[in-house]
């Protein structure tokens, strides 16, 4: 391969991703492709047919009887509990005398075939009396139907501010949610070991929390279950808490038969069956003044969580605390309404609430814009936390830095801003049918878990005599590089190439106890711990360096694959060697915790976040007047990265992260039918971007200065999540290609995801707003 | 299919036997009537590189190219490839180099996850087969029934490209990093 792989040092050097050789070679190994064990079951989960019943009959009997059906489990099989909330004690893996969800779990079989198993499980007999279902956000919040209790967030006095406002605006959005659509589905294999233990291949973000809930569902000891993870074909969130049902059926029925069981789920059933994106519901009330300044916004955020809290909680958290995103909101009051509804758990998904508590405040700014008629960026520059006073942020945390200006700046220079406003107006004005739209949007991410316990990761490193270098961390390959990194930053720990150090599967045998790979944490956890655990070998291995070279300790040198004091060097194999005869260890855990981190969720108050990774977008696109059709022209971005540790891996994210963000708010569109039946539940109606869907000219910049100004691993920062954001550029620039319809006389209502039909809607919806006589009062 | 077609051995569900070419490799198995081509590929060979994503033929994981025409083989029944050639990931290269567009992918960050690579690259191969010098057009038109959620596709167009050229016998274009901005520190710096 041409790729520079063994360029020292390996840090902030454009490595490829560890397993791409792998990959185009088609030995990447995930869990569906392991080398099937003698004797395998393969489990089919049959599903709920209603939103909210009774299971008046649930007549498994005839299943038994089906060809080569091994076993047959329902809710009164588990005998140890059938709950494994995450958070909260409840998320049923089987449904038991109701069902709340049209695709819950009713029952699992096994059998020798992933075909006779299907055939068996439709052989039970199920009769249901319906219940009333609560579907919508709408719905819920009239009945009073949440999973946890209503949130408030609050700085300055919103009431008085609002009223005191020269301007006010209110009114109301509605985002819809998102199917993870990883393209590996959700599967595990689960495989009896000897005196009662279980081996279980999972594809999971959260080994730990699978480990946990399929020991506690089987009553065993956690000791007694080991977890394997060698990667993930996606996941997105959506393998963090949802994986876990897949894997505790799996156990469950293998425990059952003393047999290795693995259940993969139809595309169909995992989008039925497993949480999604939550949509949210945004009522907002802004008060301004003539320049657009915000004095004060009263937001109001309700999400549509499901039957469940699952991470509900940590979720609307987050919408609430992104909700400032890049602005000074001095009299703030933020809403959050965790919504109970008869439809599947939602769950974390790349932003986790950031994206939709973004969305909602760069709506309520782009609103103020249009009603004063000026440049919505102009409006959002005005707003704009500033660098040393006005930066306290409504849940009090200071902020340590404040890019945002010189990125806007440097931003809307390089994205010829300015010119681009000129000439898209001419262009709007010249042509009939089509509209043009531009928008700018920042995005400031908080990085860390706002739980403070998560904030922590453990890693195994061992030297072998040879030199060379096996790394374990608790952290899971799910395509975002997280490998490569970590294992760069090992290379250059003990001073060997990249191709010396081997990253095994992630595995609770090798490091219990892991937080799940989530919020972007994945490299800045796990890249410390790994750090911590070769810093261990490399300061013994000095010493004996030391003793053999002469010299201090202090001052050995490891680079280039050997140990250098002063103008004497020997190979770092050499010393690898003497250690083992010397009788000193060669290898050593590492750990970490996240510093400065603390968090008072009863006050919202505290310092959630370590720090915050910045960017911003300008995106163009033009707009079909007659089809609502449209096109994604030009996109640039500016993105924050720290000290980068994979410039590569990092571009991969920017881009990847803003093409799924507009998948998010363009043509991803979730729909239930009345009866609670989710409509899109396959790739023919649920349409997330293709290659057609990439911007036309498309610009990626990372802003790369002297890196994080905390100490993280190697000043780099998270980026996992915040480029997602970043694609609210694209959704407000729809918007403005539709105001452009009506000549920026007016602003368009129009929701996410824009489809084209929406777009349309939007488009018609204002020019009868227009034609028709203008209301009596106005706010 | 051969002269005499897939044989039944008993009965309408009983197993047919087949022969055909894989990754130039004949194979002869016997095959139950239900199971796709996809299915034949990973439990009866064991070529587990070709995925499963929708087995609903809209999400290309499972490509494969069959008598040398894309095809997803989640929609292929198994029985009707008697007398056929396949060519799965595994069968791009010949020997132990990498084809060209097996090393573009690697070399430009084309493989995020890396579950729909085998299926983009069977696309890729089969676009550049017939056109070596197809346009960014032309390669987004064939890998329009492809899908990755990860990358956001540019550097998959870009791993695609430089294969190409390297087809045509001119140097790989150097994967393309981000531009970085080192300039202006903010005013708090
Ligand atoms: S698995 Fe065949 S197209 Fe998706
Ligand atoms: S790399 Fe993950 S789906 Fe394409």
């Amino acid at each position: 391969m041409s790729a520079p792989r063994k360029t020292r040092p390996a840090v902030h050097a454009p490595l490829p991703h560890d397993s791409s050789e792998r990959h185009v070679r088609g030995d990447a190994l995930y869990v569906d492709d392991l080398p099937e064990p003698r004797d395998l079951l393969h489990a089919f989960v049959r599903l709920s047919e209603r939103a909210h019943a009774r299971i008046l009959r649930l007549d498994v009997g005839p299943v038994p009887g089906s060809p080569g059906v091994a076993a047959v489990m329902t809710a009164s099989d588990l005998r140890h509990g059938n709950a494994i909330g995450p958070a909260f004690p409840w998320d049923p893996v089987f449904a038991d005398g109701t069902v709340e969800y049209f695709g819950q779990s009713l029952f699992a079989v096994a059998a020798d075939t992933v075909e006779n198993a299907r055939r068996a499980a439709q052989r039970a007999v199920v009769e249901y009396e319906d219940l009333p279902a609560i579907l919508t956000i709408e719905e819920a919040l009239a009945q009073g139907s949440f999973v946890l209790p209503t949130e408030v967030m609050r700085r300055g006095d919103p009431p008085a501010a609002l009223a005191r406002s020269p301007r006010r605006l209110s009114g109301r959005l509605h985002m819809g949610g998102q199917d993870h659509f990883y393209l590996e589905g959700q599967v595990a294999m689960a495989i009896p070991r000897e005196g009662g233990a279980l081996h279980v291949f999972s594809s999971t973000q959260a080994p730990t929390e699978v480990q946990h809930l399929v020991a506690r569902t089987l009553g065993k000891a956690y000791g007694e279950v080991t977890v394997e993870v060698r990667r993930l074909g996606g996941g997105f969130g959506g393998k963090e808490t949802q994986a876990a049902l897949i894997a505790v059926i799996a156990a469950q029925l293998a425990d059952r038969t003393g047999r290795p069981v693995k259940l993969r789920l139809d595309r169909d059933d995992d989008m039925l069956l497993t949480g999604k994106r939550h949509d949210f519901l945004v009522d907002y009330d802004v008060g301004f003044d003539g320049a657009g300044r915000i004095l004060g916004l009263d937001l109001v955020l309700a999400s549509r969580c499901g039957i469940s809290a699952d991470l509900s909680g940590a979720v609307n958290d987050r919408a609430m605390l992104s909700a400032d995103n890049c602005y000074w909101l001095p009299h703030l009051s933020v809403t959050s309404h965790r919504c109970r509804t008869n439809t599947v758990s939602n769950t974390a998904f790349r932003g986790f609430g950031g994206p939709q508590g973004v969305m909602a405040i760069e709506w309520v700014v782009d609103e103020v814009a249009r009603a004063l008629g000026k440049d919505p960026l102009q409006i959002r520059r005005r707003n704009l936390y500033g660098t040393r006073t006005r930066n306290t942020t409504p849940y009090g945390m200071r902020l340590d830095e404040n890019p945002m200006p010189a990125i806007l700046s440097e931003l809307e220079r390089s994205a010829s801003y300015a010119a681009r406003r000129k000439q898209i107006a001419a262009f709007n004005a010249a042509s009939r049918f089509s509209r043009r739209g531009l928008a700018l949007t920042p995005v400031k991410f908080g990085i860390s878990f706002t739980a403070t316990h998560m904030n922590q990761a453990g890693a195994l490193v061992h030297v072998f005599t040879d030199g060379s270098v096996q790394l374990s961390h608790g952290g899971i390959e799910m395509g975002q590089g997280l490998h490569v990194k970590v294992a760069q930053v090992v290379a250059d720990e003990l001073g060997v190439g990249i191709d010396r150090v081997r990253v095994m599967a992630t595995s609770t045998e090798k490091v219990p106890n892991t937080s799940p790979t989530a919020a972007s944490t994945g490299s800045d956890l796990n890249g410390k711990a790994a750090e911590a655990a070769a810093r261990n070998i490399r300061r013994r291995m000095a010493r004996l360096a030391a003793g053999h070279l002469g010299g201090r300790p202090s001052a050995a040198v490891f680079e280039g694959g050997s140990v250098r004091i002063g103008r004497r060097a020997m190979p770092f194999a050499a010393v690898a060697k003497l250690a083992h005869v010397e009788r000193v260890s060669l290898s050593s855990t590492g750990f970490y915790r996240t510093p400065l981190v603390h968090w008072d969720r009863g006050t919202f108050r505290g310092r959630p976040f370590y720090y915050f990774a910045w960017g911003a977008a300008v995106s163009e696109v033009e707009i079909d007047l007659l089809t609502g059709e449209y096109r994604v022209v030009r996109v640039d971005i500016l993105h924050d990265c720290g000290g980068s540790l994979n410039p590569a891996i990092d571009r991969g994210q920017v881009e990847g992260g803003f093409v799924q963000g507009m998948g998010w708010l363009t043509t991803e569109e979730l729909w239930w039918d009345p009866k609670g039946r989710l409509a899109t539940h396959a790739p023919s109606t649920y349409k997330i971007p293709a290659c057609s869907d990439v911007p036309e000219d498309f610009r990626v910049t990372l802003r790369l200065d002297e890196g994080n100004r905390l100490p993280t691993v190697r000043r780099s920062k998270a980026v996992g999540e915040p480029p997602v954001m970043l694609a609210i550029s694209v959704f407000h620039a729809l918007k403005d290609a539709v105001a452009a319809s009506a000549d920026h006389r007016a602003s368009p209502r129009l929701d996410a995801p824009a489809t084209p039909e929406r777009v349309l809607l939007a488009v018609e919806e204002l020019r009868q707003r227009l034609a028709a006589p203008p209301p009596e009062t106005s706010r | 299919m051969s002269p005499a077609g897939p044989v039944p051995e008993h009965g309408p569900r009983a197993r047919s036997r087949i022969s055909l070419i894989v990754n130039t490799q004949p194979r002869e198995l016997l095959v139950d009537p239900w199971k796709t081509l996809l299915e034949l590929l990973r439990e009866d060979l064991g070529l587990t590189g070709t995925k499963h994503g929708c087995e609903l033929g809209e999400c290309g994981a499972c490509a494969v190219l069959l008598d040398g025409d894309l095809a997803l083989s989640c929609l292929v029944p198994a029985v009707e490839c008697d007398g056929r050639h396949v060519t799965t990931v595994e069968g791009l290269r010949d020997g132990p180099e990498l084809h060209p567009l097996q090393a573009a992918f690697a070399d430009h960050g084309a493989t995020q996850c890396g579950y729909c690579t085998p299926g983009m690259l069977v696309a890729a191969r089969w676009v550049l087969d017939r056109n070596p010098s197809a346009t960014r057009e032309e390669i987004a038109e064939a890998l329009s029934g492809q899908l990755c959620r990860c990358t956001g596709y540019l550097q998959i167009y870009e791993a695609v490209e430089s294969a190409a050229r390297v087809l045509r016998g001119e140097p790989p274009s150097p994967p393309r990093l981000p531009a970085a901005d080192r300039s202006v520190p903010d005013d708090a710096r």
